[in-house]
């Protein structure tokens, strides 16, 4: 399951975004995308099993899921999902148009 | 002021960033790639279920490739060095790497082992991934290609239950047809599905042990690697 080292990353991520700032994070946003190849359900899991310690110990994890969109690098078309990813017009092979994003969004910090 | 406890101010600052969370990831394998093209070695990422007949792929191609001299290897396993000894008897010079619990690959241990290899003279490396459907398409390695094997015993709708890797496949090697006249299976299915996923397939038929068995994959390789169309990604 590599849901623990994305979280690895992750943590990795929103340290390097906090820097030598004095804050402690409180809510960590990201977007996964359908076609990520990473299951939101296991990041869920693996983010509260791997955050104790580090930074984010305090922080909630919202994910955001982007459903794939394929379409057609032509007449940007919609292929209908399930559909054989070919537009019907033009025969151009589809192009995903959104889906694959592993995506650290953004923090919220809480400053004194 | 906080209203609760009354500690005094809390502010919550919002903090955009829109960065890939891994990131440092591709940056390494960007590295491997520029380590590739410096030396003209065209990297293949060789994915698949376990038992889908990827270690029998790199021995035949071995053996079409005058034994293996130009071929290096690096094969990755939960547990074993098994598949990297395989390769070797094979005539390919090959490095393993145990992941352990890792269910794939990544940019940082491939690069560990490609500057333990000799490299010298090598034209093909391949890349040898674990045995997953799911894991090993998520991290980018340095590859030119990937390869996803499939074979014709693992049930015709696998593309549809593990669409991110076929999608990400540049061709796939529809293995072990030596058994379909022993099969109940419809490779016309297998086609459909995969067209379903990939938006250019491209999937050759190949069966490891025939004479003649893994010409075409041959073709596509010597193809693959000579067309311009790698410089491009
Ligand atoms: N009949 C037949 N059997 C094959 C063929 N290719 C591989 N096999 C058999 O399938 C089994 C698995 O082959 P491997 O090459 O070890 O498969 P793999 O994908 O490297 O396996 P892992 O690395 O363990 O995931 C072995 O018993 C092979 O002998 C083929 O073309 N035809
Ligand atoms: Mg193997
Ligand atoms: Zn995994
Ligand atoms: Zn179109
Ligand atoms: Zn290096």
């Amino acid at each position: 399951m590599h849901e623990y080292s994305i979280v690895q990353s992750l943590v990795d991520s929103v340290a390097a975004a906090v820097g030598s700032r004095e804050a402690s994070v409180h809510e960590v946003h990201v977007a996964i995308g359908e076609m990520s190849g990473v299951d939101c359900g296991l990041l869920t899991t693996a983010y509260d099993v791997f955050r104790a310690g580090t930074l984010c110990e305090h922080a909630s994890l919202t994910i955001e899921r982007i459903p794939a969109r394929w379409h057609c690098p032509r007449c940007d078309a919609t292929i209908a999902r399930g559909a054989f990813l070919r537009c019907i017009e033009c025969n151009e092979p589809a192009q995903l148009a959104s889906g694959d994003e592993i995506v650290l969004q953004r923090i919220e910090l809480e400053v004194a | 002021m906080c209203t609760d406890c009354g500690c005094g101010d809390v502010n919550l600052v919002p903090l955009e960033l829109q960065t890939r969370i891994l990131a440092h990831n591709d940056g390494t394998a960007a590295h491997n790639r520029a380590h590739f093209r410096e030396r003209g070695i065209f990297t293949v990422n060789l994915m698949g279920s376990p038992g889908s007949g990827k270690t029998a792929v790199l021995e035949a191609t071995a053996r079409a490739f005058d034994g293996g001299a130009k071929l290096a290897a690096i094969a990755g396993d939960l547990a074993t060095e098994n598949d990297a000894m395989r390769l070797v008897r094979a005539g390919i010079r090959s490095r393993a790497i145990k992941t352990g619990q890792a269910c794939h690959l990544d940019a940082e241990m491939v690069h560990h082992e490609l500057h333990l290899l000799d490299l010298k003279g090598v034209e093909y490396l391949f890349i040898e991934n674990v045995g997953n459907l799911v894991c090993p398409a998520v991290y980018d390695l340095g590859q030119d290609v990937n390869v996803v094997a499939l074979s014709v015993t693992e049930g015709e709708d696998k593309p549809l239950k593990y669409p991110t890797m076929f999608a990400k496949a540049d061709v796939v090697l529809l293995t072990k047809t030596d058994l379909l006249p022993h099969l109940n299976v419809d490779v016309q299915i297998i086609y459909h599905a995969l067209a379903r996923v990939m938006p250019n397939p491209v999937v050759i038929p190949l069966a490891a042990r025939q004479p003649g068995g893994v010409d075409g994959w041959i073709a596509w390789l010597t193809q693959r690697r000579s067309a311009p169309e790698q410089l491009a990604s």
